[in-house]
């Protein structure tokens, strides 16, 4: 069914009780087009694409758990596009331009929330880096503004702007930049897939790959033999994992990233803020929780959950940012999994095995990349050939000196 | 997570720096020919989930480098000795 104000008053008057399920839980066929492991954003949105921008419908999505149950739905919500290099700034801005169109394009509310995204400096040397990406981010064709500390104040007056160590001089600001509700973005792109014929097959894990001279035949499921033309594996967070059914050792650990809520307050910060002293960066859900983040814990893990230090961290950068929150009470906290990558930057392309495909490596930034990720790895898929906006994001980069380390930190993941 | 280093006792995870995987090894060789080893060396993992071998630093502490065994699934360590050359 088309959402639509005549629906929503259809629905209304009737009590709300001919709602339908917005997709169908079938079971596997026996072949397929192609098969993408993994039912996350970027899996869905990848069948979403193939779907609408290829006409390739003939596909299964299997999902190891629930749909919608991975780190789609773990993240802090955040979209931007302040990246630098030119390996990924054209391809977060394409993001940030599909996010714009997506509830238009899917016909589902996903919240895109605009409210821009405000990264504070905080020393001179700060300021020309920032300065530097803003004008990297607007060469290519995306928005930035520098700030200083009275349009700061404007934003965020409460902020410590005269704290001893960390004085906020300035800030970098994308406007278009902001959240998008996350659980949503996977309804709206499993719903879309759905009605265009796309089998979401749920609580179906993959258990290995069919390779026949060189070329890839099927998947090994819980729910026995799939045959498959080809297969896109879009699993971060256990890329590894699922890389090694097929031979493959990646350029990849497994990391955490916890993220915060506090108990709803009134409305206190209407943008999304990063501190530019430390790692802290939050939000204001629409429930009224400031949700809050910072550095990962650093070491390989794939528990789901964090340990105390980093907690600790980042209650002490929230605190130096802003020492308004010092009263507030946390009312929960998570763990998501990472795929840690070598230079800080993802993979989407082909693998030594004909028909597999791999889009990986996402680091903490994936969900942001959610639509650009499916446009491109849908393409890849298709033609076989590269999308131009991730042409950079190779697997063989690590071996051609090709990397893309925004942070320039080297091979060390913790500190990307 | 503590960690109980062989000269310290048991100390809180915050004394303590993580390198990472304690399982590959530096090729010998400097030839071009051994540049597939080194791509290995540097780059590729095989990042279990469940036991891994890993190097800690403890930093904040006695400044001895560490192979700490430790789940990755439950984060229980299993294992901890210093790190000596060629093991």
């Amino acid at each position: 069914m088309r959402y639509s104000l005549g629906s929503l008053l259809a629905n209304a008057v009737t009590g709300n009780r001919n709602w339908k399920p917005v997709w169908r839980e079938p079971e596997p066929k026996a072949q397929y087009d192609v098969v993408i492991v993994g039912g996350g954003g970027h899996g869905l949105a990848t069948a979403h694409y193939l779907a609408k921008q290829h006409g390739i419908t003939n596909v299964a999505v299997l999902e190891k758990s629930y749909l919608g149950s991975g780190n789609i739905g773990r993240n802090t919500t955040i979209v931007r596009s302040n990246y630098m290099l030119p390996g990924n700034e054209p391809f977060y801005e394409w993001s940030m331009k599909l996010w714009e169109g997506l509830e238009q394009d899917l016909n589902y509310n996903a919240m895109v929330s605009q409210r821009g995204v405000l990264n504070v400096f905080h020393s001179d040397p700060q300021r020309d880096a920032f300065a530097r990406r803003g004008n990297s981010m607007l060469l290519h064709g995306a928005d930035a503004v520098m700030l200083d500390r009275e349009g700061v104040r404007k934003l965020v007056p409460f902020v410590d702007f005269d704290n001893a160590r960390f004085p906020v001089r300035g800030g970098l600001f994308q406007p278009r930049g902001g959240t998008v509700r996350h659980d949503a973005v996977a309804w709206g792109y499993a719903r879309s897939a759905d009605s265009r014929g796309v089998d979401i097959i749920q609580n179906c894990a993959a258990t290995g790959f069919r390779v026949e001279q060189g070329r890839i035949v099927g998947v090994e499921t819980e729910k026995g033999f799939i045959r498959a033309k080809k297969v896109g594996v879009s699993v971060a967070g256990s890329s590894s994992r699922v890389a090694q059914m097929a031979g493959l050792r990646l350029p990849i650990e497994a990391h955490v990233l916890q993220a915060f809520v506090t108990e709803g307050i009134k409305p206190l910060i209407d943008v999304v803020m990063t501190f530019g002293a430390g790692h802290f960066y939050v939000s204001q859900s629409d429930k009224g929780g400031l949700v809050f983040g910072g550095d990962i814990d650093g070491y390989n893990t794939y528990a789901q959950r964090g340990n105390l230090p980093v907690v600790e961290d980042v209650a002490e950068g929230g605190m130096a940012l802003m020492p308004i929150i010092g009263r507030l009470r946390v009312l929960r906290s998570w763990g998501g999994l990472l795929d840690m990558s070598m230079d800080g930057s993802p993979i989407i392309d082909t693998t030594h095995i004909d028909g597999l495909y791999l889009n990986a490596g996402w680091c903490y930034g994936g969900f942001k990349a959610t639509p650009a990720a499916g446009w491109c790895f849908a393409h890849l898929i298709a033609t076989g050939q590269p999308h131009p906006y991730a042409a950079a994001y190779r697997l063989d980069r690590f071996a051609t000196g090709r990397v893309i380390d925004e942070k320039g930190m080297g091979a060390q993941p913790n500190l990307h | 997570m503590r960690i109980k280093c062989p000269y310290c006792g048991e100390r809180g995870l915050e004394e303590f720096s993580y390198r990472g995987d304690a399982t590959v090894k530096r090729p010998e060789s400097l030839e071009p020919s051994a540049a597939d080893a080194w791509v290995d060396y540097v780059y590729l993992r095989d990042n279990p989930a469940g036991l891994h071998k890993e190097h800690w630093h403890h930093s904040a502490g006695c400044h001895s480098w560490l192979v700490v065994t430790r789940d990755t699934v439950t984060h229980e360590i299993v294992g901890v000795e210093p790190a000596r050359e060629g093991s």
